[in-house]
């Protein structure tokens, strides 16, 4: 039984010894066991969109928390995965597994197409150029009803699975694998460049780094997650419509990274589990249900401006002043170098 | 009339296009002089420039007369624009995309107290000058004649302020560079909250000069929202000739998208922003923005 030894020695060392990765496992566990606890058809809905937006935030988080390129026009990736897999999927007949990759891959090439002229631009007119794809997309919807359905989109596209468990656990499934991707890569030598140009692209392209080459991997790794949430939105809730499109839709993930915290993977994760649920929760009052919400989100902001996720992990976690090694709030000593923590 | 079509085509163009540069200028130039003096991309500008709007139908139903109206709805906006300002964006104000998303809950959460209080459904505010005025032979509605005086008379109210006087001084020196502004002595955060208020004044002014030629309604802050930002960002940030010029360029093309094209309407705010995009590309700060206010 030697064997058993070493993930156990890795379970205590590298989860056990941190209160945040002790979260995220007992989070992705209670995700994969959710339908064994219980069978009702809202709630397992209620986790299935929340997962799918998910995908959608940290898409967004990776282009505009990550590498600094702020988007304010993120529904263009996911309308166009969306509109791409409804019509590949409707007019052509392609079966799901197909016309969703496609789909995303229709909002990379989207994500290109925007980076082109957006490349040349900072900051704040990059935000607001970025603003009007969606919405010239949208005015193009309209103009061709026959093609696009019009205002009332698209309808009667294939469900995503015939059974509710399986459509629940792919959901989830490729929200893990897109997260834990991207996490891996945010982690590595490329996030780590990401960083760097958001906070100086001068001092990036002084180090001798392609950085117009790294805005562009931001931007199509950005469009390709996002297109693949659009993909499967359209293929749960059956509709592909103009509202995929509109300026609340872009505005969404730019709400869900802040609030969790942005340029951080759990930020975006946090943000959506919290507000999402949340503001399904509060269709029981809905006179005040986005009133309340706006409040919250301000309130929380007021107080945590750098995002929920962020100020919980500070007060869970503290770095230890001799290796900078993250250390849980319990201990006293570092846990690898033994220096004194300062309490 | 024996006229031709056209002609009273182009009649309408510049009329309405008048109009609504008025609206937009006033829009885009406090949004400038926010953004310019306070660095706070206020996505809520045009949140308030809603609440003016049924400021005046509130107080116009309360038989306070048009005048009366005016002041008092922009009244309201200014007090309550600058104690929301003070409770959720200036604590945060040095982290940008936390103050984007609090100055877009905000916009949020004054569209759905109005919802709230006065329900969803489109509102109209009678006319204060109701009858037409011949122009040279074409019939120009008074109340568009007034709305036009009103926003001539606030831009260049606002023109004198900031070119002749102390505080208009100060705002410029602001915005040119708040350390080297604040070591002389000037206080910037007095400063930011006086623009913050006049930036207010602007949208509630516009929005009392909008109200009764067009509906009111809970979501009307959104499409002026995005033409306010292409205008600016058009004319290039901080600019504020620039934002006016680039007001004027919209203003026209959404009118003439409206007026000549069939089905035009639909794309109105696609062209705006084919607009913006295409100035972009040739100028990527912007008709009149530089490159250097950009990294500050």
């Amino acid at each position: 039984m030697y064997w058993l030894k070493i993930p156990f020695r890795f379970l205590r060392s590298e989860v056990l010894a941190l209160p945040t990765r002790v979260i995220a496992v007992l989070f992705v566990a209670v995700l994969l066991l959710f339908p064994f606890m219980t069978q009702d058809t809202y709630l397992l809905r209620v986790v299935v969109l929340t997962a799918i937006f998910t995908i959608y935030a940290v898409s967004w988080d990776v282009l505009s928390g990550y590498a600094g390129q702020i988007s304010l026009g993120h529904a263009l990736f996911f309308g166009v995965g969306a509109y791409t897999t409804a019509l590949l999927n409707l007019r052509l007949g392609l079966p799901q597994h197909a016309a969703i990759p496609l789909g995303a891959l229709a909002a990379t090439a989207a994500g290109i197409l925007v980076a082109i002229p957006c490349l040349r631009l900072r900051k704040h007119h990059l935000a607001l150029a970025t603003l009007a794809f969606p919405l010239m997309l949208t005015g193009l919807v309209f103009m061709f009803p026959g093609l696009t359905g019009g205002e009332l989109g698209i309808t009667r596209i294939a469900r995503l699975a015939t059974s509710r468990l399986v459509e629940y656990y792919a959901v989830v499934g490729v929200m893990l694998a897109a997260v834990g991707v991207l996490w891996k890569l945010m982690s590595s030598r490329i996030g780590l460049i990401f960083h760097a140009l958001r906070e100086d692209e001068v001092v990036v392209r002084a180090l001798g780094i392609n950085a117009v080459r790294y805005k562009l991997l931001a931007f199509v790794l950005s469009g390709f997650t996002a297109g693949i949430a659009g993909a499967l939105y359209a293929h749960v809730i059956r509709v592909a419509g103009p509202s995929n499109l509109d300026l609340f839709m872009s505005f969404q993930p730019v709400i869900w990274t802040i609030f969790g915290g942005a340029a951080t993977i759990y930020g975006p994760v946090t943000g959506v589990f919290v507000l999402y649920p949340a503001l399904e929760y509060l269709r029981a009052i809905p006179a005040y249900r986005m009133l309340v919400f706006a409040l919250l989100v301000l309130v929380i902001l007021r107080f945590m401006p750098e995002g929920i996720g962020t100020w919980v992990r500070e007060r869970l976690e503290v770095n230890c002043p001799h290796c900078r090694l993250r250390n849980a709030f319990t201990r006293r000593t570092c846990r690898a170098c033994r220096t004194e923590l300062a309490s | 009339m024996g006229r031709p079509v056209i002609l009273l085509m182009l009649a309408e163009i510049l009329v309405n296009g008048l109009v609504l540069t008025g609206v937009y200028a006033m829009l885009a130039l406090g949004f400038s002089l926010v953004f310019g003096v306070g660095r706070v991309l206020n996505l809520a500008h045009t949140a308030f420039f809603m609440l003016a709007s049924y400021g005046i139908f509130y107080f116009v139903g309360q038989e306070t007369g048009m005048a009366l109206a005016v002041l008092a709805s922009a009244g309201v906006v200014v007090v309550v624009g600058l104690v929301l300002y003070k409770l959720f964006i200036e604590p945060v104000r040095d982290m940008e995309a936390t103050v984007l998303i609090a100055a877009l809950a905000t916009a949020v959460l004054l569209q759905e107290l109005m919802l709230l209080y006065f329900g969803d459904r489109y509102l109209f505010v009678p006319a204060a000058f109701p009858g037409y005025t011949r122009i040279l032979g074409v019939r120009v509605g008074n109340q568009e004649i007034a709305t036009l005086g009103l926003a001539v008379l606030s831009l260049v109210g606002t023109w004198l302020l900031l070119a002749r006087t102390r505080l208009g001084l100060a705002i410029r020196a602001a915005a040119q560079d708040r350390e080297v502004a604040n070591l002389m002595g000037i206080n910037v955060g007095r400063v930011t909250a006086m623009v913050m208020a006049l930036g207010l004044l602007l949208a509630a002014l516009a929005g009392a000069a909008v109200a009764p030629l067009r509906t009111v309604g809970p979501h009307m802050w959104m499409h002026p929202l995005v033409i306010v930002l292409a205008a600016v960002v058009l004319g290039g940030l901080g600019s504020l000739k620039g934002s006016l010029i680039g007001a004027v360029v919209l203003a026209f093309a959404e009118v003439i998208m409206v007026v000549a094209v069939p089905g035009g309407a639909f794309l109105r705010t696609a062209v705006a922003l084919a607009i913006m995009l295409g100035v972009f590309l040739l100028r990527p700060h912007g008709l009149f923005g530089s490159g250097v206010a950009e990294e500050g």
